[in-house]
């Protein structure tokens, strides 16, 4: 019995990894650019490496680049860390509701790695979702972050140029991959809940930072959509 | 080696690892009303609306060009192909459009 659980768990963490490699090709040009924009930000390569393995949050990176750039204060980079990446509370949060129970330590180490990316792909996986799924599609995306900063900082033109700007849309690619299936399963709420994120994500970055102009977008999107859905099962 | 920015590191990681971990740790939703549930469990499909919009849009100085690949995404996606094949055919097809134009 206990070999089976541990079986089980052992083919979710691969599973996971494989899932990850989809984030780990799409951070590859975020972390080569971040590696190289450090170097020229006057950061060693030990410090950018550290950022990313200690922080492994890109928003919030290049956030801390060009405030450096600019001369701010390291408490002022410190405070405005926090608010970019307040948002995964709510992640984490979604998270919780959906996944395995564990122990602790284990969710203190998945929840390490719980980026936007690793939890979109995460999270839309059939709940329960295991702990060990989610370390490993962290484990692949912090592999690609972690060894593309820094070969970043020595090689920035690693990739061609014509690669490496179309891989700019990596990242978007995978975002789609993860609701069209979802959409085809679900079908409507799945569109109104995407496009009420995205609109009011559009109309808020316009005078908030970026992560909070996600975060409020996102409990605007699901308050509005639960009100909509009780209206319309009251008219029934 | 500056200590002084590795403190800012280390600052930087402790505050982006709390809000990460804390719900995980001190969130027990059981006996929370089904509706913050239902709402807590539509998240993900807002983050990734929100995620999407309006970054692919501005992602390229050309609007076309970003929602040209959005759209091959969501075709190549459509088909039942894996994350990492809607991922690279998305790319591929973004730089062929790229060589040629």
């Amino acid at each position: 019995m206990e070999t089976a659980a541990y079986m089980e768990k052992d083919d979710s963490l691969r599973r996971g990894l494989t899932a990850g490699l989809s984030i780990a090709f799409g951070y590859m040009p975020v972390a080569i650019t971040f590696g190289l924009l450090a170097g020229s930000t006057g950061l060693t390569v030990f410090e950018a490496v550290l950022m990313s393995m200690v922080v492994f949050a890109g928003a919030a990176q290049y956030m801390a680049l060009s405030m450096l750039a600019i001369g701010a204060g390291m408490v002022e980079i410190v405070l405005a860390t926090f608010i970019v990446n307040f948002r995964h509370l709510l992640m984490s949060a979604s998270i919780q509701e959906r996944a395995e129970p564990s122990s602790k330590k284990f969710r203190a180490l998945f929840g390490f790695f719980l980026t936007d990316e690793v939890f979109a792909v995460s999270s839309v996986k059939q709940p329960p979702i295991s702990g060990s799924y989610i370390l490993g599609v962290g484990l692949s995306a912090y592999s690609s972050w972690v060894g593309f900063t820094a070969a970043g900082f020595y090689t920035g033109a690693l990739l061609p140029g014509v690669l490496q700007e179309s891989m700019g849309i990596a990242l978007y690619a995978l975002f789609i991959a993860l609701l069209v299936p979802s959409i085809k399963e679900e079908g409507r709420p799945v569109v109104v809940l995407a496009l009420l994120g995205g609109g009011f994500h559009w109309l808020y970055q316009l005078f908030l930072d970026t992560g909070w102009a996600i975060m409020t977008a996102t409990v605007t999107a699901v308050i509005l959509y639960e009100l909509f859905d009780v209206k319309r099962r009251k008219k029934r | 080696m500056n200590e002084a920015v590795v403190w800012m590191i280390i600052g930087m990681g402790i505050v982006t690892y709390i809000p990460r971990i804390l719900p995980l740790l001190m969130l027990s939703t059981e006996n929370w009303p089904s509706w913050l549930r239902r709402m807590l469990a539509r998240v993900p499909y807002a983050v990734l609306g929100a995620l999407i919009f309006p970054g692919i849009i501005f992602a390229y100085d050309a609007v076309w060009y970003g929602l040209l690949g959005g759209a091959a995404a969501f075709f190549i996606a459509y088909t039942g192909a894996p994350l990492i094949a809607v991922v690279a055919g998305t790319i591929l097809l973004l730089t062929g459009i790229n060589l040629i134009m």
